[in-house]
């Protein structure tokens, strides 16, 4: 069934300024970045060498392609600060990943058995925190966390403990910071595969004697798997690249991607550098991403 | 329910609302010291409207926030009439990546990249590069919004416009559009908050004079906590649910037609 000429017209004008924008926006600037990832290490200020000669025809580009330079990911590869950095990212992400998956199951898992009436509002309380400022609710951990804070202060006067503890600016601070922030990005699209799961399917299970722990572990999480997978990389992407936590919460020690990616623009200057990280965070997060894409797909198949 | 997933209910939205309840709690406290309680006071909030250079950055990020909206909403609804409505088209998955891309890259690489080629291209930084990065990444939360209204529209009207002889604009501007409305304003009021709560894409993309809010107030959080900032922060949060309350309800009333 051809549209007809109009209708063709119209579809092209309506989806050209978005395309326009976003080549301009989003799809150049990542062209340039990692061109000038392949540039010689040098402190701000372009034009970084070498040059694209454009009126140069193949001869411009081969002699572009030669003078190409990798030191800046012979150095993100060899320097141990890089290293440290990367494996830190890779660590702090899967290890909240994984707290995340452990703490949002039961709450998702709970919000697609919570009465049909009341759903709608839970899932909104659920969402609202994630809307509200990222920032702030970070900062609010610095109160609660620190060594005259609230968590101290209630442990104390409970007299768990005699001391005041030291969490804020370590590792523990962080995996705190990481779980909270990211905890609705993992229930929303757990929760949305839940609670399309078939109710027949358990009530199967149950009539043929499962109890319902065995009935949650042999028929609804394995069901669940792509909310989870979903959930996850949903997590795990931004997790690997996070700046705020990290800085406001982690210790000088504290080694992630984004951190350094900032310290090496914002103090260092070194922005060819500075590029290969993110050329490096993006190498990284593409995995998942393709991951995430596939289990929507996947999501949109089942009737 | 039983007793397990209302105890797991209870402490996942418990564990959500405890820090920020923590810190509206104290952004009365008359103490200077942030966990000393020493009366309810709104002495913050004061000194936070007497705070020029605060308010001077809230207002930057206002500006920010209501034109890249604007255009991350225009940008994002004819994306979303693209997907759901021009059906199959050459570059489609191309498109796709280039709408949906930016919700998952790492902020720090789109906040980079927008800035080498802001310099790359001469273009002066300040309010005008922050709106342009802002409606670009806010442009993929549009699209999902109102993608999934134009989904779940009943098609026959337009059909039926189309039947009697309006032209493809015609049934856009008095059938399509005035249905996808609710959807539209849901969709830019997730834009405009979006907007309103970057710091990371801000600090790499703005220039001296564009300072806006969560910069101002990471500069500050740096420093220590701060019973203002707690003040800031509680306006902030009271605003921002707002914002997502207006939004919810309007793509709630689906009634009417279609939905």
């Amino acid at each position: 069934m051809a549209a007809p000429r109009p209708d063709r017209i119209a579809a092209r004008l309506v989806r050209l300024p978005p395309l326009l924008w976003l080549c301009a926006f989003f799809l150049l600037p990542f062209a340039i970045t990692l061109k000038i990832s392949l540039s010689e290490p040098a402190t701000a200020i372009p034009p970084y060498l070498p040059v694209l000669d454009w009126q140069g025809g193949l001869d411009g580009w081969s002699s572009f392609l030669e003078a190409l330079n990798f030191t800046n990911y012979l150095t993100l590869a060899r320097d141990d600060l890089y290293q440290a950095a990367t494996l830190g990212s890779l660590a702090y992400a899967g290890a909240a990943t994984a707290l995340l998956v452990l703490l949002g199951t039961p709450i998702a898992y709970a919000l697609a058995r919570a009465p049909r009436r009341w759903q709608p509002v839970l899932v909104a309380l659920v969402v609202v925190p994630f809307w509200t400022s990222f920032l702030i609710r970070i900062y609010a951990w610095i109160a609660i966390l620190k060594q005259e804070g609230l968590a101290n202060l209630v442990l104390l006067k409970l007299g768990v403990i005699a001391h005041p503890l030291v969490i804020l600016n370590t590792d523990a601070a962080v995996m705190i910071g990481l779980t909270y922030a990211y905890l609705p990005f993992m229930v929303l699209p757990l929760y949305a595969v839940m609670d399309r799961l078939d109710p027949s399917l358990r009530e199967a299970a149950a009539d043929l004697g499962a109890s319902p722990a065995r009935i949650f572990w042999t028929v609804t999480l394995p069901l669940s798997l792509p909310g989870i997978a979903a959930g996850a990389a949903l997590c795990f992407v931004p997790m690997v690249g996070e700046f705020v936590i990290p800085d406001l919460l982690g210790g000088s020690e504290t080694l992630m991607l984004g951190r350094v990616l900032w310290s090496e623009f914002f103090s260092n200057r070194d922005w060819p550098l500075a590029a290969a990280v993110a050329v490096l965070l993006l190498a990284i997060v593409v995995g998942p991403v393709v991951l995430f894409r596939e289990s929507l797909r996947g999501g949109e198949d089942t009737p | 329910m039983t007793a397990v997933t209302r105890t797991a209910l209870t402490l996942g939205l418990a564990f959500l609302y405890a820090p920020i309840a923590v810190l509206v709690a104290y952004s009365f406290n008359a103490s200077n010291l942030v966990t000393v309680w020493g009366g309810f006071s709104l002495r913050w909030y004061a000194a936070l409207f007497s705070d020029a250079p605060l308010i001077a950055s809230a207002l930057v990020s206002l500006e920010v926030a209501i034109l890249a909206s604007l255009i991350a909403t225009i940008l994002g609804t004819l994306a979303a009439l693209a997907f759901e409505r021009h059906g199959r088209f050459r570059g489609r998955a191309l498109f796709t990546g280039l709408v949906y891309g930016p919700m998952v890259m790492p902020e720090v690489m789109i906040g980079l990249s927008l800035l080498l080629t802001f310099i790359g291209i001469g273009l002066d930084r300040g309010i005008a590069t922050i709106v342009i990065a802002h409606a670009t990444f806010c442009t993929g939360f549009v699209a999902v919004v109102v993608s999934a209204r134009l989904r779940g529209m009943d098609r026959t009207l337009e059909e039926a416009a189309a039947d009697l002889g309006a032209g493809p604009w015609r049934v856009l501007a008095t059938i399509t559009l005035p249905l996808l409305a609710p959807a539209i304003l849901a969709g830019g009021l997730l834009a405009f908050t979006l907007s309103l709560d970057d710091l990371v894409i801000a600090s790499f993309v703005s220039g001296p004079g564009a300072t806006t809010l969560p910069m101002r107030l990471y500069s500050q959080v740096r420093l220590g906590v701060n019973p203002e900032i707690n003040a800031a922060s509680t306006l902030l949060v009271g605003l921002i649910t707002l914002a997502v309350l207006a939004a919810s309800w309007l793509t709630a009333r689906r009634g009417g037609a279609g939905g």
